[in-house]
Parts: C-alpha cells; structure tokens; sequence
C-alpha cells in the first residue's frame, strides 16, 4: 500500500468526548477511538445510531471540544485551544457536508450568498466580479448553472440542493470534507447521482471524505477503509476489502449479515445474525487494538481474538 | 395450487391535489390486485405516488385531495359472511366504523410521530379492541400482553404501562406493529416502516412481519425504495413512476427478467456488496412535475431507449404471461428489440448461480 508510507492528513490518537448530563450521569459518546486518514482517500465510519459517528466527526471538526485524546490534522494539533493561525487553517481546509439539505441551508439567503459565505468570512476575494465568478465555476461543478445562483434553497429539489451544501464545502479548497450522512436523506437514483459527483470531485481536487453512514452498502462503494463504530468504540478498522471480506469482531459481522442482498433467491431464506452487547460477554472498555493483518485492526482482549481469529471466514453469505 | 382469493382489487385509480400552483396529479390510473396471503411490494422513487395509493385505500385523505376515478374493492369476511365493498364510496365515518384499524392496519414509517406521547402503550393497543369490537378490559389487557409478546418485547407485562419514549426506536416499530394487528385486520399496510430504523434493526422487523404472515395469514402491501428489502419480502412486486404503474410480477420476474427500462435502472443504480465498478449506474434527470400533464410517456424524458412513439402516446400495460406485465412500447410487436443493459444481464447471470 502506497498510502502508508505518505504522512496522514488527519491522525486521530485516543479521541473521547463525554457530555456531562447530570452530577452523576455522563454519557461517553465517544470513548477512546484511534483511526488515521491520508490524503486522498475516502474513510467510511458505520454504526448504528448512538453508536457516536457524527459526534467523532463533529469532534474531529472542532464543533464540541474533545474531552481528551489529540487531533492532528495537516501535522497540527488541532485540539485544546487555537492559535489564530490554526483557527484559519482548520476553518479552512476541513469542511462539512450535513445530512438535512433543507435544514442546513439558510432559507433567507440566495445560493450565491451561501456557496460565498466562506469567502466572504476569510476575504478570499478582491472584488465582487471575483466572488462571483468562484461561485460560477463551483455551481457548475457540482452539476447547477449560473442561473441556479441567485434563486433560494426552497426553489431546488433535494438532490439539488444537496449539491449546493457540496459546492459551499470544496469552494474553499479543503484538504478533508466530513461528509455526515450526507446522502441518507435522498432517494435512492439521486444518492447515486450525490456519490458519482462526490468521487468526480475527489479525483479532480485529491480531497479526502470523512464518510459518516449507516448504510453499508454505499459506504463500501464510496471509501477506501472502514472503521466500525459500536456504543462509543471503534470495534473494527481496516480497508473495505479486509472488513467485507474477513469481519473479525461479532458486531461487524452482524451488521454485515443485516443489510439486505437484492438477491430474492437468496434473501428470501437467510436470517440476520444476532448481536446482543449485554449478553455477549464482551466488555469494550477492556478491549485493546489487535492487529489482524495490514491496516486491519480489532477491539478485543487476548482471548477473544483468539478466538475470533480461529473461526474465521465463519460469515455465512 | 390453491384458488387466490382476492383481498385488495384497484381498478383505475386516479388522484389528484389541489394545491395553489394548480392541480397535482398524483396518481394517473392504477390497477392493483393483492390475494390472500400475499405479500405486495410497492417500489419507487418519492413523488411516484405510492403513498397516495395506500392512504387511498385507507382510507386517509387531505383536504385537497380528489380521488376523480376509479374503485378500491376490498373483500373482507364479517364472521362467516364475505363482503365486498367500494373503499372509495364510503364516507369517511363509515371507514372509521368498519374498516380503518379493524380490517386494514396501516404502520408508518417514524414510529415516534405514529405513535401518541401521551399514552402508555398499553392503552395503545387496546383502544382499538375496545373501539371496534367493545372487548371487555381485561380481556383486552390479556390480549395486548400477548401482542407485545408476539412482536418480540420481553416483559410484555412491565412494557405496558410504558409510554413510548422510554422505548427505543426498533421497539417503539414492535409496538406500532402489535397495534395494527390488535383487530385481527385482513391487510396489513406497511408505508416505509424500517426507513428510519438502523439496519440491524430493520433486519429483525422485516423477519418479525415475515414470521407474523407466516402465522396469521394476513395479506401485506409493503411500500419501500430498497429493493433489498423487496428481495427478502416480497412475492409480488409493483414498480410505480410518476403515478402509474410500470411494472408489475413476480418478485422472480422484476429481479431476473425485468423488461421496463425503469426497473433496469432502478436495478442497476442499486449499490450491491458485489459492485466495483469505478461508477455508479444513474438514471439521469429527474422525475417529471406532476403539476403539468404528461404526455406520452412519462419517463420518456430520462429513457435511452425511448422510441418516437414514446414522446407522442402513452404506452398500454403489455402481458408477457400471466402474472408479469409492462408498460413500455418496447414490448409492442412491433417495436424493435432491445436487451437490457449489459452490466446488468451480467449481474443478473451472477445472481441466477446463486452468488450473493
């Protein structure tokens, strides 16, 4: 793998992040979660929901202030409080696109004004001719047309105005884009038509997707590795064809086994594997990272990876 | 095999709204036969009409909606008698009376909204016992316990002076299901009930409404853009577009010989764990403003095989065979041949060996 000689874009060391509810009660939506993202590639992060995947990204893009563990993103340590400098950097170059087109576009302001917003924040522009012109160029990357910039969220489909959330991320540049459920919400010809634009992108510009999902499927088609999220903890972690192929943690291979084949003939007769934390006898907090093989990690103690690794390949299809 | 009784018979269904840019047509002209013991999926995309359909059938309108044509006949037994009746004929306080929760239960797709905050879940399930058939509380209490425990919640005692928040989201589905079946109901209507639901989730529903068919016979129309869902469910299929039904048959006949240009795309865009490909197959554009007539056919605008004719007249629904039916012009005799696309004949081929 060419990938792990390259410096990661984003390293992620121990990650916790608690919300204090009460005096007593804290909930750990995050607990102790390591993963790395190099330049360029796509890291699909699944779970259940609960299972803390937008709040990893949320964290990772300094929107809550990490309870404990380091981020280092572009070879800075993002966490703990920020130089101005950093502030820029990070404002910068880690974007996000959100899951709700509809409620995370402003409905009061013209398109234009939204894919400009992070100009205008950061003065990348010398005059309005300029500012327009950015926007131009990204509408019509992003598949819109110049007509499209001075209408409002609510005159555009769903599709469409996910793509508007697109074009206000890559219009300023980013080196990585949190995309957090960005495509759940829409019908299924038009997620196709979101994931097809998103790889275009990626090629062309060499970001790299922080990919938040539940739906494996497309997960599996649009990243380059996987991790796993379950209760807060990063059960499993390895490139797509590792974790699809050779799920070592029961939790994983029960979400394997839930999603649905479009096969009738096989569908028809198979039963989901069953994955009950409280009865499995498995306690995450004592788990540490074993290493499979290559970048494929797995959350257990000794003895369960041993065990697990023995009966591998037991993943009836 | 047995004579199929029908349960659900829709004969030229026609909907619209009426809605301040002008009339919305959103359902132009269905025909839909479900039977006894059945299972019927609804496919397509938002805006094909397949909510309108069912809610039709149901029996819950909007204020702006005007059913312009067309019969809904459900047949139903009344003790030992069998009823015929005309759902779009009876007002609505008959439907309320007679059939709505008692002979068609309908699950919608958020559990949290269909479900009221205020209640225990208890008295959920037995209002419409006590409702419809005036069953004395205990007994109904008993019932209701033995619902819950049907459905899968353990403790079903315990759960039922529960009130649906302190349920989670799987749990609360479990619920809204033992309340549609509380009545004994002869079609079960499941609008999207596992959309919201996380897979894992999802998975253990569809097997609980596999397994409560398998026990009580109930006949189910399940509404679903996931094919994958449609493959593990489904005996008959419908694929709806722009209002009209574009496709109909087997589960067999929609997945391996699917013959509507439609349903190759929607076939082909759906990401299976098998595809590599660099890209994802798209049907390009988007579907057609049903606030505008639609002429000829309406996915013409968006079909690569669409043909003259397909701009000019709408195409009649062809049979290829008893339960497979289409409506495109490639199927008229005289319309030239065209196979589906090559990708997805290969993907077929591999899904016939018994692949994934």
């Amino acid at each position: 793998m060419e990938a792990a000689e390259k410096q990661p874009l984003l390293k992620v060391e121990h990650l916790k992040q608690y919300f204090k509810v009460s005096k007593t009660f804290t909930v750990k939506a995050v607990d102790d979660i390591s993963f790395d993202i190099f330049p360029g590639e796509t890291y699909g992060l699944v779970g259940e929901s609960g299972s803390g995947k937008s709040t990893t990204g949320r964290s990772v893009i300094r929107l809550y202030d990490p309870t404990d563990g380091t981020i280092t993103f572009n070879g800075e340590n993002i966490t703990g409080k920020l130089s101005a400098a950093q502030e820029k950097m990070l404002r910068t170059k880690m974007q996000m696109i959100f899951q709700d087109p509809m409620a995370s576009l402003n409905p009061r302001e013209k398109v234009i004004d939204i894919i400009a917003q992070g100009l205008d924040v950061h003065h990348l522009y010398k005059n309005q001719a300029e500012r327009r012109d950015k926007v131009y160029r990204m509408l019509e990357r992003v598949g819109l047309s110049h007509e499209h910039a001075n209408r409002y969220p609510h005159q555009f489909s769903g599709g469409q105005r996910q793509r508007i959330g697109i074009a206000r991320a890559l219009i300023m540049n980013p080196d990585l884009v949190i995309a957090d459920e960005a495509i759940s919400a829409l019908d299924v010809s038009i997620q196709a038509q979101v994931v097809n634009l998103m790889k275009d992108i990626q090629k062309e510009t060499g970001c790299a997707y922080l990919f938040i999902a539940h739906d494996l499927s497309m997960v599996k088609y649009i990243s380059d590795r996987i991790g796993v999220l379950h209760l807060g903890h990063l059960v499993e972690t390895g490139t797509k064809d590792e974790i699809f192929e050779n799920p070592v943690h029961p939790y994983t291979k029960s979400l394997l086994s839930a999603i649905p084949h479009t096969n009738p003939r096989v569908e028809k007769h198979r039963k989901a594997l069953v994955y009950d934390y409280a009865k499995s006898g498995i306690h995450y907090e004592n788990g540490t990272r074993h290493l499979v093989d290559g970048t494929h990690y797995v959350l257990a103690t000794d003895e369960e990876f041993a065990t697990w690794t023995a009966q591998k390949g037991a993943l009836e299809s | 095999m047995n004579e199929r009784k029908h349960v659900l018979k829709i004969r030229g269904l026609d909907v619209s709204f009426k809605t301040s840019a002008g009339m919305v047509h959103a359902v132009r002209g269905v025909d839909l036969d479900l039977f006894e013991g059945e299972t019927l999926a609804i496919v397509g995309e938002s805006g094909s009409g397949k909510s309108v359909t069912v809610k039709t059938v149901m029996g819950i309108r909007a204020s702006n909606e005007t059913v312009n044509a067309g019969s809904v006949e459900f047949t139903y037994h009344d003790g030992e008698k069998e009823v015929t009746e005309d759902l779009v004929k009876l007002s609505g306080k008959e439907m309320r009376k007679r059939i709505k929760g008692k002979r068609i239960a309908m699950v919608f797709q958020d559990p949290m909204t269909s479900l009221d905050p205020t209640m225990t879940i208890g008295k959920q399930i037995m209002e419409g016992m006590r409702y419809h058939y005036k069953t004395p509380k205990a007994e109904a209490f008993q019932r209701a316990v033995e619902l819950l425990k049907e459905v899968g919640i353990e403790d079903a005692e315990k759960r039922m002076k529960n009130y649906p928040h302190q349920l989670s989201g799987g749990m609360r589905q479990r619920v809204v299901i033992a309340i549609a079946l509380a009545c004994k109901p002869q079609l079960l209507i499941c609008d999207e009930p596992t959309t919201a639901l996380d897979v894992t989730v999802q998975a253990k529903i569809l097997e609980l409404i596999q397994d409560i068919q398998k026990r009580t016979g109930i006949a189910v129309i399940y509404i679903t853009h996931d094919l994958g869902v449609v493959a593990k469910i489904a005996d008959y299929v419908n694929v709806m577009y722009a209002g009209k039904i574009v496709e109909s048959g087997t589960v067999d006949d929609i997945f391996y010989e699917p013959r509507h240009p439609y349903t190759w795309g929607l076939l082909s865009s759906m990401p299976d764990l098998d595809t590599t490909d660099e890209k994802l197959y798209t049907i390009p554009g988007s579907p057609p403003n049903l606030l505008h007539p639609v002429k000829g056919d309406a996915f013409a605008p968006r079909n690569e095989y669409a043909m003259a004719i397909d701009f000019e007249e709408e195409p009649p629904m062809f049979t290829i065979n008893s339960h497979h039916k289409a409506a495109t012009w490639l199927l008229h005799p005289q319309a030239p041949k065209v196979e589906m696309p090559e990708q997805l004949k290969k993907r077929i081929d591999a899904m016939m060996k018994g692949g994934r």
